[in-house]
């Protein structure tokens, strides 16, 4: 089975996986971190959704050999112990949840969406979570808190 | 998902030296975003995965007399971002900035959109509308000679794409009407005008995959404004017809982005 090498949320990781592993296997099951979702099997709910050298990605369509001597971060990642990330926190004061399953994903798009755009508009945020579906349709709350987190993420 | 042999490559010739020892059941892997959801419904079996991730000679954009050449492994977010294609054909970038969703666009790439020919992808339309040159490990391929109908290309086994060139056009535009959902292309119409006339590429609609509406580009050579191609559309019985559009609303739809695409490059 090849050997991955990889950095996850900070942390040299190694594991034997199958060629076939996909990353959000491996971080679920081989890492327990299961705050990284899987909410279907077309690549196009975007629960899944992790940063790959600073990039969102969907984890669900990526596997895990490809991610060999990247940098992941997850949500799980985001936090800075016990203070949350500011777009954690924006989503909190926004009331951008509901059940709480497309929320990881939402949040790691809107941290790569925003990053450097303390401005983006409300028409930007909309069109830049194409990619991620909330099932309780809690729309406009979750674009709310996108602003408010991208405010916060540019103090 | 079945499982495979994965092999990474670490540039163009080692891509090909491994494809060709893997056989006729190897297979090439870009981004993964067309190919990774088809291993995951099984649709397909390869024994071993060649990942172009690594060959960085693969991926980039340079500038070239009059043509801008895209590297096989730039991804549609690389596109979009490029001052280069914004500023030589600003309709190519648009029409990457408009593929899929964000995540999709970090990790898809035009080589793979172009050998995948889905018929409702959106690059095959500018490929052939801008008259591009395939370049593979092997031969440059005109974008008249390489699509083939839906899914099917001139490609031979195991040859591999390294970049596509586009020529530098006077004017062009591309507007598609998006599937809600994927965002593919319902319908999408490119048009060119270049030194040489003007070409139209039409994805989503032909039953046999991307067209060049010639109808179209014979009215658009003499007059290039909407109203030459007012009331014009391709018949009915060469639509693609589905659960999102019937082949008359396609036809009609063909009509109306390509006046769109028209007044778009302006
Ligand atoms: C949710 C979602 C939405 C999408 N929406 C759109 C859309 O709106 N418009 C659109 O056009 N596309 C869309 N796509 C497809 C997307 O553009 C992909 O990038 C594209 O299909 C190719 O993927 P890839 O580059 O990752 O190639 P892969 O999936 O890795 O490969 C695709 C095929 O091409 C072959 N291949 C790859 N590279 C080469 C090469 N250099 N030489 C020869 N053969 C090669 C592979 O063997 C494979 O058969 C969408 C995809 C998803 C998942
Ligand atoms: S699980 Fe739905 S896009 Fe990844
Ligand atoms: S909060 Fe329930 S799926 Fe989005």
């Amino acid at each position: 089975m090849p050997t991955v090498n990889l950095t996850v949320n900070g942390k040299a990781v190694s594991a034997n996986v199958e060629s076939r592993t996909l990353l959000v296997n491996l971080l679920r099951e081989n890492l327990a971190l299961t705050g990284t979702h899987v909410g279907c099997d077309t690549s196009q709910c975007g629960a899944c959704v992790v940063h790959v050298d600073g990039q969102s990605v969907k984890a669900c369509t990526m596997l895990a050999v490809q991610a060999d001597g990247a940098k992941v971060t997850t949500i799980e990642g985001l936090a800075n112990g016990d203070t949350l990330h500011p777009m954690q926190e924006a989503f909190r004061d926004n009331h951008g949840l509901q059940c709480g399953f497309c929320t990881p994903g939402m949040v790691m798009s809107a941290v790569c969406l925003v990053k450097d755009r303390p401005n983006i508009t409300e028409h930007e945020v909309r069109e830049g979570l194409e990619g991620n579906i909330c099932r309780c349709t809690g729309y406009h709350n979750i674009v709310q808190a996108v602003l408010a987190g991208a405010k916060a993420m540019g103090r | 998902m079945y499982n495979f042999e994965y092999q990474k490559a670490s540039s163009a010739a080692d891509a090909a030296a491994k494809i060709k020892a893997a056989g006729e059941d190897g297979k090439l892997m870009a981004g993964g975003m067309t190919l990774i959801p088809t291993l995951k419904q099984r649709l397909a079996q390869p024994s071993a995965l060649v990942d172009l991730g690594g060959a960085k000679d693969l991926a980039g954009i340079k500038v070239e007399g009059n043509a801008v050449v895209i590297g096989a492994m730039t991804t549609h977010a690389a596109v979009a971002a490029s001052k280069d294609v914004q500023g030589k054909i600003k309709a190519l970038a648009g029409l990457a900035a408009n593929i899929g969703d964000r995540q999709v666009r970090h990790r898809g790439t035009i080589g793979g959109s172009i050998a995948n020919n889905d018929p409702a992808a959106d690059y095959p339309a500018a490929v052939l509308a801008l008259g591009a040159t395939i370049v593979t490990n092997q031969r440059k391929i005109a974008a008249d000679d390489f699509f083939k109908g839906m899914f099917e290309t001139a490609l031979q086994p195991g040859e591999i794409i390294t970049a596509v060139s586009f020529p530098v056009p006077e004017k062009a535009g591309y507007v598609k009407f998006p599937n809600p959902a994927s965002r593919y292309a319902v319908v999408g119409v490119f048009v060119a005008k270049t030194g040489g006339g003007v070409r139209v590429g039409v994805t989503g609609a032909g039953n046999s995959g991307v067209f060049r509406a010639h109808k179209m580009e014979e009215a658009l050579s003499k007059d290039f404004s909407a109203k030459a191609i007012e009331g014009m559309h391709p018949p009915a019985d060469a639509m693609n017809a589905d659960i999102h559009a019937s082949a008359e609303y396609r036809a009609h739809l063909v009509g109306v982005m390509a006046k769109r695409a028209i007044a778009a490059a302006g």
